[in-house]
């Protein structure tokens, strides 16, 4: 047994994690290591080689690999401790993290933790796809990792099932290396990709985009060898006149991300059932004082540029933490109204200005947000459109008088 | 052209068992599997439950077999390291006419031999299973879990460290008998034997009439199940089943714990045209959802991580009922062909009995001489997983790849990988990983570790990317490299 003590130890080494250290680190913290059980730092970026990573944030646009090269050099300067190949298998209340890699059974103490695990991706199971067992059926994910890291084709004739970004950008991807992409099957009337992601990676190379559609089953023998897709009703139901046969090898699935908390839930960590990721305050605190959360793990991100941003408070708000451990009341609740999907932080214990994330759960044109005390409208905002797929952001200033009263606020979007 | 003194077609739990038998003795065994490795068909598609033998009639195979073969798994699981929990089982009966059909169940399972039955009321029942609402249930003590395809891998594993010859991806394609022996023809050669058992499950009558006229029919019976996460897992402590509904002789659909803390929902039961239809269908996963709910209210609605089915090898139609007894008989047109047929439910259960028939059948043919270097080993002791942290260290300071954990939902090691990979067996598939080492078998089906599998496959075992396979000769995971990778 391998035992230490840190200020603030990183689960998680992908953008999110790395930018929480450094900032950790420049905001006084002593002792920073990131923990990541891939061979290598930077977490899913190193397979995405596409670019436009870093616009919103730097300006500049890179690819994956770049933008995780530029966030390993500045965790490298500021002296972060990062451990590869190093998997945590639990953490408690008290702040003790145990890992393993390959010198042995880790445990660390950690003043603050903070989460950075990330996300998985969705499975067949999830969109429950009756059909054969048969290889050629992988996530958009896990394909994109074989083609950019490993060289290996997944296969010749694909339908991607999603249009999820990674699905989009998998699309043009397969394409570039010769496969036949036959189409994007969506359930929704629109992408649940970026508006852009739809033009420059199937638009732009006559990939079809099925909207109202879904995958009704899956057949072959051994290998993939069909798969059934038709239009849906209004309640998502297919309508069988509608089914066409697509003869294909492979199946991709981008059917979303899942924030990745088994570690949380394990250590009594409360989870917001919509975003999947940990109820958090405004500091981006759970329930278990002194642990912090951010990335895709806390919620999914539309891009990498807001993840860090984000992520560069919880690196600070964690190092403050290891000076002054305070116990915090557990304030209001935040709650999503009519229109809202979700709203971080659930969450709120401080009073003054502070940024809120959210989700609309359908798309619209002109709407107007609100924030709502009661009746009162501590906040009113007109929004040209709203998308699901794009995360809105907001500030709002929250007074000692709606603080103690006790009250929850809540979120629409009408 | 080789020479065997018995061929044993089909690697399921039944061809493994008397594969693991025969090799106490003195005997030239061989195995002829199609699968890409051993279980590959109903044996790793089932409910996993060792049967206790009160659902089938006094006097028959099934009843004896089952009871016997209950009584063999503890002993076997522990001398071949594969997993046994007996956790009971509850039949519970919603209403009064239920009630009688447990008073009926429970004389037939005393009759049986099978030990232990009680009825007890509703209340009793809540107090042990909080989530199970009924008026009353029988308490079975004596069923068990246990995980099919190690239980058959550990058996197929015993058999070939004790000499007998496994041949993966061999499908036997005909049959002869010359003189005193058979000549099989398989994709893979001919090969001759003096004693040939049919064991190819689902299959047994297109073997049959590979060298007679069949004068029965098999009527297969497709079983849907649907798999949820471990996180549901406290929802029951035993297994619990309806009343067996009246018709198709199947037990009916019931919610049963796994070893890994999964449950299991399941299964259906459809009369099915095609053998090898092993789909699974929307139809049967709203209903499976619907009927277990029935049982178990509590459950979740999205908690399935997977879904799967199996064939059930019935010699009765539909329409006859559906129930026909096991058969294990030596062929009246065809001297030492000995046939395994209608093994279906409680078949997994019966299977060390059956096995131990077998080589009582064979040894009217060929004197059986017990081996003196006769071993057993055992197929897995503790998974990275189930060590205390004293053991997960003693491990790494040993071997470092213990240290390197390959997948994230289970915790297996990169050690446990190659140790699943480097089979006696030399079953390389993915899937043949996945049941050994359970690579790949959680939540998130294999997202983060087929990668590392597939690295491993080619970097230690220097597999070429396009001969891997998810499990059946033609399941090709890859369509060759984006472009040929440089070393630097
Ligand atoms: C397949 C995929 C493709 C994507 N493509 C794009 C894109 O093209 N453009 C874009 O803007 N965004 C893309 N994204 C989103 C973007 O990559 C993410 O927003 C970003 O990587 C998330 O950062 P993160 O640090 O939260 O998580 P990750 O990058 O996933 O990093 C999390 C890290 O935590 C580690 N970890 C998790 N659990 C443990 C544990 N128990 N012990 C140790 N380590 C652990 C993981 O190994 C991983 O390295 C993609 C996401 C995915 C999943
Ligand atoms: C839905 C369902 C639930 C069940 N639940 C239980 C339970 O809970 N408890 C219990 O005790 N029993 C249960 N059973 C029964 C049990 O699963 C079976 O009795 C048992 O698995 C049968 O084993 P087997 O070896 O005969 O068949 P299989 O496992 O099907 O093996 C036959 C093998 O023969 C091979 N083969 C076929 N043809 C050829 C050929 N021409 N050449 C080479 N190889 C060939 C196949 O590839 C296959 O691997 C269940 C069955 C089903 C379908």
């Amino acid at each position: 047994m391998i035992n230490r003590q840190v200020d603030v130890a990183v689960i998680g080494g992908g953008p999110a994690g790395l930018s929480a250290a450094i900032s950790a680190k420049e905001h006084g913290a002593n002792s920073v290591v990131i923990l990541d059980r891939n061979s290598w730092p930077g977490g899913i970026l190193p397979q995405c080689i596409h670019d436009g990573f870093g616009v919103e944030e730097t300006g500049e646009s890179m690819t994956g690999p770049e933008y995780a090269t530029k966030y390993i050099e500045m965790a490298k300067q500021e002296n972060v401790e990062i451990m590869i190949q190093t998997m945590v298998l639990q953490f408690d209340e008290k702040q003790n993290i145990i890992a393993v890699n390959k010198n042995g059974i880790h445990t660390i103490k950690a003043k603050a933790i903070v989460l950075a695990m990330g996300c998985r991706e969705k499975t067949r199971w999830h969109a429950m796809i009756p059909g054969d067992r048969l290889s050629g059926i992988f996530t958009a994910g896990v394909a994109q990792s074989f083609i950019n890291l490993y060289n290996i084709m997944p296969g010749k004739n694909v339908v991607i099932l999603g249009s999820g970004d990674v699905g989009l950008i998998m699309a043009r991807r397969l394409r570039f290396e010769g496969a036949n992409v036959l189409g994007v099957v969506e359930i929704l009337p629109y992408a649940s990709g970026l508006p852009r992601n739809v033009v420059q990676c199937l638009k732009d190379y006559d990939i079809p985009l099925f909207f109202n559609h879904t995958v009704t089953s899956i057949a072959g023998r051994e290998r993939l060898e069909r798969v059934k897709i038709a239009q849906v009703d209004e309640n998502m139901v297919p309508i069988s006149e509608t089914e066409q046969e697509l003869k294909c090898d492979t199946l991709l699935l981008s059917l979303g991300l899942i924030p990745e908390n088994e570690l949380s839930k394990n250590a009594n960590i409360e989870i917001d059932e919509i975003t999947g990721g940990p109820v958090v305050d405004q500091n981006f605190e759970t329930n278990l004082g002194g642990v912090f959360a951010c990335g895709n793990c806390l919620q999914v991100y539309d891009t990498v540029d807001m993840l860090s941003l984000d992520a560069k408070r919880v690196g600070k708000n964690a190092a403050k933490y290891t000076d002054d451990q305070k116990q915090k009341e557990n304030g209001i609740r935040l709650l999503s109204g009519e229109g809202v999907r979700y709203v971080v932080p659930q969450r709120i214990n401080e009073y003054g200005k502070m940024q809120l994330t959210l989700r609309a759960d359908k798309p619209k044109d002109v709407s107007t947000l609100y924030v709502l005390f009661g009746a009162k409208e501590i906040l009113k905002k007109r929004l040209p459109w709203v998308n699901p797929a794009i995360m809105i952001k907001i500030d709002v200033d929250i007074s000692s008088k709606v603080l103690e009263s006790g009250q929850s606020l809540e979120v629409k979007i009408k | 052209m080789k020479n065997f003194h018995v061929a044993i077609i089909g690697g399921g739990v039944i061809g493994s068992a008397i594969a693991w038998e025969l090799s106490k003795y003195k005997l030239n065994v061989i195995v002829f599997e199609m699968g890409g490795d051993v279980a590959s068909a109903t044996s790793k598609a089932n409910s996993g439950v060792i049967h206790s033998g009160i659902n089938s009639p006094y006097g028959s195979l099934k009843a004896r077999f089952c009871v016997e073969g209950n009584k063999m798994f503890q002993s076997f699981s522990e001398k071949l390291g594969f997993p046994v929990k007996w956790v009971g089982k509850y039949v519970i009966a919603k209403n009064k006419d239920e009630t009688k059909e447990l008073e009926r169940l429970k004389k037939v399972g005393i009759k049986n031999g099978v030990a232990g039955l009680e009825i007890i009321d509703g209340f009793e029942v809540k107090n042990k299973e909080p989530n199970v609402s009924c008026l009353e249930a029988l308490w079975v003590p004596t069923a068990g879990i246990t995980l099919p395809y190690e239980m058959t891998i550990a058996l197929a594993e015993n058999a070939v460290i004790n000499g007998v010859n496994f041949s993966l991806e061999t499908r036997v394609i005909n049959l002869k008998k010359e003189n005193d022996s058979f000549s099989i023809e398989t994709n893979k050669g001919t090969f001759r034997n003096d004693l040939l058992i049919n064991a190819a499950g689902v299959n047994c009558r297109d073997i049959v009439s590979m060298i007679e006229e069949p004068e029965f029919n098999v009527y297969p019976c497709r079983g849907e199940y649907l798999v949820l996460d471990k996180n549901y897992h406290n929802l029951i402590n035993a297994m619990i089943y309806p009343v067996p509904p009246k018709k198709q002789g199947v037990l009916g659909v019931h919610v049963t714990p796994t070893i890994e803390g999964n449950l299991l929902l399941g299964p259906s039961a459809e009369f099915i045209d095609d053998l090898a239809d092993k789909r699974t269908t929307k139809k049967m996963m709203k209903t499976l959802m619907k009927e277990a709910k029935v049982i178990l209210p509590n459950l979740p609605d999205n908690a399935v991580i997977n879904a799967y089915s199996g064939i059930r090898c019935k010699l009765a139609s539909l329409e006859d009922g559906g129930w026909a007894d096991f058969r294990v008989e030596e062929s009246k047109q065809t001297p030492a062909m000995i046939n395994l047929l209608g093994i279906e439910s409680p078949g997994l259960t019966a299977a060390p009995a059956i096995a131990k028939e077998v080589a009582k059948m064979i040894s009217k043919h060929i004197k059986l001489e017990t081996k003196n270097n006769f071993k057993t080993w055992k197929f897995r002791e503790k998974r990275f997983q189930e060590m205390t942290q004293k053991e997960q260290s003693k491990m790494i300071e040993k071997d470092e790849r213990w240290g390197r954990i390959v997948c994230r939902c289970e915790h297996v090691t990169e050690a446990e990988v190659i140790e699943a990979l480097s089979n006696s067996l030399g079953a390389k598939t993915l899937s043949s990983v996945r049941y050994r080492c359970r690579a790949g078998m959680g939540r998130c089906k294999g997202g983060f570790c087929t990668q590392h599998i597939v690295r491993i496959m080619e970097n230690q075992f220097n597999m070429d990317v396009n001969d891997i396979k998810l499990n059946s000769p033609f399941s090709n995971l890859f369509h060759g490299r984006t472009r040929e990778v440089e070393d630097d």
